[in-house]
């Protein structure tokens, strides 16, 4: 895709976006003027400023067809073709990590999307890769659950359980 | 004046603390690191840390925030000199003369003098800082809904005439993030707005970190790996306590330069819309413009360094001054630290100091201290930076994409965020390759409750006359000069066609 095509696909997407958001407005029957002894009603804001932001979206929409914006006159590709690979592995692996968090937990989903981008997309060394998921998962444990007492997500009920064995270490031995 | 003195040695003093000297050295050190880091700048360090930051008391944490503010615009120029390529767009005019040095073998006077000009820069713009920010913080006591409205309105039109950019567009992310900071419950009439597909989570809102780390860590991550495709190519430095000497004797050549940088910046950076960046970039072109020979910038001029760098500090410190007195961020990094202080349970604005002075004198003793840690922490570090440079992207990315996650997910508890913030960050590399500014949204929604507020309150004194705004002489001014602000492109691109037409008909 060019980034001409991309910039028209965009500006068309964010105008609908924009009347999107007003008719959402109006569809939950909120106040878009003013009501009687009470002041601007709650509608007000978000429905006038989605408004504006239709606007602009047009505005971007009539320059793009009069070729004023950079962008409409840029036949290049909208993302370099030699780093959308790269751009897309990245953004696909961060995908599934966040997707496996809700299946293994935290721990297991970082260290593995660590060691996938160090030894796969990296060709770093066993070792290094290791070492380096090792202290990730270690630091995260120590700063988040440990110093700022959060729960992070844990994943599955089995890994869940798992994971009382390591805290209730922690609670017995260590504090 | 001697209240001034009296609290900023009470300020002095808690810096010294322990735990707070500590924040000031960690910070710094995260600073330089981050800056340093291509496409890593201090707005994505501060967003991607701070929900770390929750460990310590509010105090600490700013403190801790700022020294890594500053920290981040001297490592700035050590991926410029060394790299030639800007660490952070901050940095982007210490590349024009950085890197030529670099070539000709004078890395290490480069650095110096980034290092140097750097430290007068901060410290000219921190005593400006102190002077300005009481008697400011005074005179918005008198501040009503109305003046803060019209100051917001203000902030955001310096994006429209200044910012650079596609106005339709600036307006868009304007608005966009306004518009999100109304999702979840109205303040004054308690009803549910703008839950989409009636996801319960929404109705707490969309958090500005969500966007902040969305926008700054995973847009960030992504557009550095388009551009940079993860190869970059180091100059050598060497640096012996003996030539450190002698760059230091060079100090003479740059120094009015310095201080004229440092100026400007400061005062530039007290706009929202313009910032480091562009005071970096103006006071190299004046420094260029006065120098007795303008032919020799850009071939590795060590004023050319030096203007830059002392710039975009200064600006840092000016950025804050709007941000503790006003309540308004004269950047997107410290509207991020506006958003924190708000979590941390502080009202930002002029009440700030009279209600927390502990808070506001601890943060400006601390810009003295830091200043003068981060001068000794870069040039002691400098070798050791320049081996960091070369860390590569496969080790740097993914650990940047896990603290995205887990800091989105400690500051909300719920996994929903974290996927909102990668559909954000997402969508805004998308819109940002497209040339859509996205600083003016982070802006917006860190303000967007306080404008919404601010807004409807005057409206409801004033039975919706909207000349309200207009009555108030202080309101006025600031309408005013958001009207002159937003028309003034619009008026520069009518001459420039009416230029244009009649040097075509000739």
């Amino acid at each position: 895709m060019s980034t001409r095509s991309a910039e028209l696909l965009m500006a068309a997407g964010l105008l609908l976006l924009s009347l999107g958001l007003m008719w959402n407005v109006t569809a939950d029957d909120l106040h878009i003027g003013w009501v009687e002894g009470r002041g601007p009603g709650a509608g007000v804001w978000p429905f006038w400023l989605s408004g504006g932001m239709a606007l602009a979206s047009l505005w971007t929409l009539v320059r793009w067809f009069r070729g004023a914006t950079p962008e409409s006159r840029n036949k290049a590709p909208y993302i370099d073709g030699q780093s959308l690979g790269l751009v897309l592995i990245s953004f696909a692996a961060l995908t599934v990590m966040l997707l496996l968090v809700h299946v293994v937990g935290t721990y297991i989903a970082t260290a593995l999307f660590l060691g996938f981008y160090m030894r796969v997309i990296g060709k770093h060394a066993w070792r290094s890769t290791v070492s380096m998921c090792v202290g990730m998962v270690l630091l995260i444990y120590f700063l988040f659950e440990w110093q700022l007492t959060k729960y992070l997500p844990k994943g599955a009920k089995a890994f869940e359980d798992g994971f009382l064995w390591i805290d209730n270490f922690r609670w017995q031995y260590l504090m | 004046m001697l209240d001034i003195a009296t609290l900023l040695g009470a300020g002095l003093l808690q810096a010294f603390e322990p735990l707070n000297l500590m924040m000031i050295f960690v910070g710094c050190l995260a600073g330089l690191f981050i800056g340093a880091m291509p496409g890593l700048g201090s707005v994505n360090g501060v967003a991607i840390l701070l929900p770390v930051t929750f460990l310590v008391p509010p105090t600490a944490a700013i403190i801790f925030l700022a020294a890594l503010y500053y920290g981040a615009m001297y490592g700035g120029a050590v991926s410029s000199i060394t790299l030639g390529i800007p660490g952070a767009s901050t940095a982007v005019a210490t590349v024009f003369d950085g890197r030529p040095m670099a070539q000709q073998g004078k890395a290490d006077q480069a650095l110096t003098a980034a290092a140097v000009a750097s430290f007068i820069g901060g410290t000219i713009s921190v005593v400006l800082f102190t002077l300005f920010a009481p008697p400011l913080a005074v005179f918005a006591l008198k501040f009503g809904p109305q003046e803060e409205f019209a100051l917001m309105v203000l902030a955001f039109a310096t994006f429209i005439g200044l910012g650079g950019d596609d106005i339709p567009k600036t307006i868009f992310s304007i608005l966009l993030g306004l518009v999100m900071a109304a999702v979840g419950f109205d303040i004054i009439s308690g009803q549910p707005r703008m839950i989409f597909f009636d996801f319960v989570e929404l109705q707490r809102g969309i958090g500005f970190l969500v966007l902040a780390i969305g926008i700054y860590g995973i847009g960030e991550m992504l557009w550095t790996l388009e551009n940079t495709k993860g190869e970059v190519r180091i100059h050598a430095v060497s640096s012996t306590w003996k030539s450190f000497k002698k760059n230091l004797s060079h100090v003479r050549e740059y120094l009015p330069t310095t201080a004229l940088g440092s100026a400007l910046g400061f005062f530039v950076g007290t706009l929202p819309a313009a910032g480091a960046t562009p005071a970096s970039l103006m006071s190299y072109g004046l420094t260029k413009t006065f120098a007795k020979d303008p032919d020799s910038f850009g071939k590795g001029n060590v004023s050319g360094v030096a203007a830059p760098e002392a710039a975009n500090n200064a600006a840092s410190t000016g950025s804050m001054l709007p941000m503790i007195t006003l309540g308004i961020p004269g950047s997107p990094t410290t509207a991020i630290l506006l958003g924190g202080m708000i979590i941390w349970g502080l009202r930002p604005g002029p009440l700030l100091f009279t209600d927390r002075p502990d808070f506001v004198w601890g943060l400006i003793g601390s810009m003295y201290v830091a200043n003068f840690v981060t001068v000794a922490l870069n040039l002691a570090l400098i070798p050791i930076f320049v081996r960091v440079l070369a860390m590569p992207f496969t080790i740097l990315t993914p650990i940047i994409f896990i603290l995205c996650f887990v800091g989105v997910f400690a500051t909300t508890d719920r996994m929903f965020d974290v996927w909102l913030m990668l559909l954000l960050g997402l969508g805004g590399y998308l819109m940002r390759k497209l040339n859509y500014p996205v600083a003016p949204a982070v802006l917006a929604i860190v303000l967007g409750p306080l404008a919404e507020r601010s807004l409807r309150q005057s409206l409801i004194s004033s039975r919706g006359d909207v000349m309200t705004f207009f009555e108030r002489p202080i309101s006025l001014t600031c309408m005013l000069l958001a009207l002159a602000l937003m028309i003034y492109p619009i008026w520069l691109n009518v001459r420039r066609r009416r230029a244009g037409a009649t040097s075509g008909t000739e």
